[in-house]
């Protein structure tokens, strides 16, 4: 259930960015969704890509640092405490959200939003077991 | 002023014919109360009876700092520890810092000599001296200390840091010499510049400043900053501390080596050769005198040449150019000895850390930086900011822990540094001295 995410180390420089989506362009590659965490110094670029091992090879190739991290996307209810409900859940078994990011397109009636925790395994087990959706990777690539 | 007019005016012959004297005796000590010299001289084939004038001194070995680490740390102590009435000790990582001691007899020879040094910086018993040396392991601020009180001078033990409280009592007190290292003079005239404070009103004449390499732009900057009279003073720990050699204030032309308890030596610093009168090469200090930690030929990697014209002052201990620069790659970051070994090995105790490494060293103002770039690769990164910042933090910490500098430390992208082939080069030193 869960899908896999590039995350990319990128010094805060002109061009650190256009770089990474030069490679993805030639090996067209389509990024599905996006966050860019940043400090002064650093950042971590991480994505979600219709084509997992094609990214992270292409990258490598020229020379980024790249990590794949489990991560879990979930149908989050698109109406005054949807997200709210589903924070709730993982709260009580003190399961902690390291970040998250939403994706700009849509699974149905619902907005989609990446997590990532600190148990995945046990995060994912608890959103399922209250009736939330968790998309599988083949889905979420396609979208 | 001459503080001890006898031993600093002595005939060049009576000098020599001491030194040969002591010389002869330091040998013959170390010798017998020493392993690694004995076990040195052995493997030169010298004995210390062969020492028959003072050009012998050449056939005895040399001793490196890497002989004082390896007898870390008190295995080059020629006195036995009930006789030891303190002990210095240079920064390093654990198991590699220098360690010396000095006896009862050595600590009045030190006071001596820095009495001496304050005397030829013009300074005397009126003065009060604001010391802002570090107290503590590092040999600059007892060392002073105890010179300053031997000159019967008045002396603040103020030591490094706290700036805001060294300017009030600048202020307040009046004193009118100070002791600190060039940097710190020129940032306690900008701080004091942002404060307010009219530094060129203070009582300070003179400064006697050290443990770090300067210029003459520099002393011009920190002598109209401060409208003092500013002084070269050198020293090392292994040889002694400050108090070595001094300027003094006819024309500030090198310093003069106090040779009654020291033997100066150039060298070439590759064959090891010694150098005729006037060439540049590496400093080598022999003590004449020392009980606790006698040195026989120590080569202290400081750059400079040796001028044997008698000086206008009246003393006929020859002088020694400014130090110049070093023969290997240590760094002196606000007056701290930094190896890039010593950070090399911390950085690779990092776990997931690779060699790939750059420091950059620079002046801000008038203080000395210290930045590390280190390449992330894929075991040291990861997808949280937290984790990546932690990295940073742990190398900081580490490096301040272990060599007393902080360093700022940025991450980079891998592959980013040079790669080198042969010898890397992975200090860039900024800093225009």
């Amino acid at each position: 259930m869960k899908v896999e995410q590039i995350s990319i180390f990128l010094e805060n420089k002109p061009g650190g960015l256009e770089n990474i989506t030069r490679v993805l362009k030639d090996a067209q590659i389509n990024i599905r969704a996006l966050s860019l965490a940043d400090t002064s110094d650093f950042g971590i670029l991480r994505l979600i890509v219709n084509h997992v091992g094609e990214a992270e090879k292409a990258l490598q190739a020229h020379g980024f640092t790249v990590r794949r991290t489990p991560v879990v996307a979930v149908e989050v209810p698109d109406r005054p405490g949807g997200l709210h409900g589903i924070l709730a859940v993982l709260l009580k078994k003190s399961i902690n959200v390291e970040y998250m990011y939403a994706f700009v397109d849509r699974s149905g009636e619902n907005a989609l939003i990446i997590f990532r925790f600190d148990r995945t395994d046990e995060a994912i087990e608890v959103l399922r077991e209250n009736g939330i959706t968790v998309l599988p990777g083949e889905r979420v690539y396609k979208l | 002023m001459i503080y001890n007019e006898e031993f600093e005016t002595l005939p060049r012959e009576v000098l020599e014919a001491l030194q040969l004297k002591r010389l002869q005796q330091v040998a013959e000590r170390v010798y017998h109360t020493v392993g690694f010299y004995r076990k040195a001289f052995d493997q030169a084939g010298v004995k210390p009876d062969d020492i028959r004038r003072l050009e012998d001194l050449r056939r005895l070995p040399f001793t490196n700092k890497q002989d004082l680490r390896d007898n870390y740390p008190f295995g080059l102590f020629a006195a036995p520890m009930s006789s030891i009435v303190r002990l210095h000790a240079s920064s390093g990582t654990t198991g590699k810092a220098t360690v010396v001691g000095y006896t009862k007899r050595d600590i009045d020879t030190w006071a001596e000599l820095m009495a001496r040094s304050f005397v030829a910086a013009g300074l005397t018993k009126n003065d009060m001296i604001h010391n802002a040396y570090g107290y503590g392991l590092f040999t600059g601020g007892l060392g002073a200390h105890y010179g300053a009180e031997k000159l019967g001078a008045s002396v603040i033990p103020i030591s490094g840091g706290n700036t805001r409280r060294q300017l009030m009592i600048l202020q307040d007190f009046g004193p009118t010499a100070i002791c600190c290292t060039p940097s710190y003079a020129l940032y306690l005239a900008e701080q004091g510049k942002e404060m307010g404070v009219d530094m060129g009103s203070l009582k300070l004449r003179v400064g006697v400043l050290g443990a770090e390499p300067w210029t003459e732009r520099m002393r011009e900057e920190i002598e109209e900053k401060l409208n003092i009279t500013a002084m070269d003073i050198y020293g090392l720990s292994e040889v002694m501390g400050p108090g070595v050699s001094i300027e003094c204030t006819e024309g500030r032309r090198g310093l003069h080596v106090f040779e009654d308890h020291f033997i100066v030596e150039v060298i070439n610093p590759v064959t090891g050769e010694t150098l005729p009168n006037g060439e540049q090469g590496e400093l080598v200090f022999t003590t004449l005198t020392k009980e606790a930690f006698p040195l026989i030929r120590y080569r202290t990697r400081d750059l400079s040449r040796l001028m044997k014209e008698p000086c206008r002052c009246g003393r006929t201990l020859l002088r020694m150019e400014r130090v110049s620069g070093r023969s290997d790659d240590m760094l002196i970051i606000r007056g701290v000895n930094v190896f890039p070994s010593q950070i090399e090995s911390i950085l690779l105790g990092i776990e997931g850390l690779e060699p790939h490494y750059e420091l950059i060293v620079d002046r801000e103002g008038s203080l000395d930086t210290l930045e590390i770039r280190v390449e992330v690769g894929e075991s040291l990164f990861s997808d949280e900011v937290r984790k990546m910042q932690e990295i940073e933090r742990r190398i900081s910490k580490d490096i301040k822990e272990y060599l007393g500098v902080t360093a700022a430390v940025k991450l980079v992208e891998t592959k980013s540094l040079k790669r080198f082939e042969g010898k890397a080069q992975r200090v860039v030193d900024r800093r225009k001295l």
